[in-house]
């Protein structure tokens, strides 16, 4: 990769479609691989991007996640239409979900979503409306730094 | 240890990744909760786990377990076992409990992934 230029891949993401959910963080995560960017970075975008993938096929209906990487950072963008989060500072907390029983019984909605993704990337931005839809960007510089 | 060792252990069945079974294994983690499995986790941990659907594989792939055990006899469709195999994911299946198969691995040697680090 030349200095300003970047690689990008987006995916379009159904919702309630949880057989498919995660191929679009595993193909971004072949992408860094074939990159050469550090493995423990890698690690730490693929595990934040897929919380991300999931929430928007659980909650939202589907939405768009995007990977553009630069030659020292990733920056994910996962955005949706769906309901919005009604008290985002809430939703950040440890072990507050609102995923439907079904979801549970899939092995998702412990709660511990956004502040994974958080824990996982350097730079971690959210923008949420109610009726509107949910925006989270993340950036994971590539250093090594294993969790 | 080694999947190997963990294979006899647990007198476990191998459904994929039969030639990475020298795999070492230094941690493991007990839990039918991939959200937990996706924030506490450490690179190369040993997953058991009673749910069988295929986002077991695709945490497994994301948090790079180094390999699955489905506990209580539970296998997986085949083409959850397809994709790990893909993945280069060893899969087992043993008849233990997921409380028996964490215990014997425990007792064997095996840590867990969280904070309190290497046992003594």
């Amino acid at each position: 990769m030349s200095e300003n230029k970047s690689v990008k891949l987006t995916f379009d993401c159904a919702g309630g479609d949880f057989e498919r959910a995660g191929e679009a963080s595993a193909k971004i995560k072949k992408m860094l691989q074939r990159l050469g960017i550090p493995a423990d970075c890698v690690r730490r975008i693929a595990i934040g991007t897929y919380e991300a993938e999931m929430n928007v096929i659980i909650h939202a209906g589907g939405g768009n996640v995007a990977a553009e990487v630069f030659p020292d950072a990733t920056v994910i963008t996962v955005s949706d239409q769906g309901p919005g989060i009604p008290d985002i500072n809430k939703a950040l907390q440890e072990g507050w979900s609102t995923a439907p029983d079904y979801v549970r019984q899939m092995g998702f909605g412990a709660g511990m979503g956004l502040p994974n993704m958080q824990k996982c990337s350097d730079e971690f931005d959210i923008q949420s409306k109610v009726g509107e839809g949910t925006v989270i960007v993340m950036k994971f510089k590539h250093q090594s730094e294993d969790l | 240890m080694n999947l190997k060792d963990v294979q006899r252990l647990l007198e476990a069945e191998v459904l994929a990744g039969e030639k990475y079974l020298d795999r070492q294994i230094e941690t493991c983690c007990g839990s039918d909760m991939m959200s937990d499995v996706l924030a506490f986790t450490k690179r190369n941990t040993l997953l058991c786990t009673g749910l069988t659907n295929m986002q077991v594989v695709r945490t497994a792939d994301m948090t790079e377990l180094s390999a699955v055990v489905f506990v209580r006899g539970k296998v997986p469709d085949n083409e959850i076992v397809e994709a790990a195999a893909e993945d280069m994911l060893p899969i087992l299946v043993t008849e233990c409990t997921l409380f028996e198969a964490c215990g014997i691995l425990y007792g064997a040697g095996i840590s867990g992934c969280n904070k309190r680090g290497k046992r003594k």
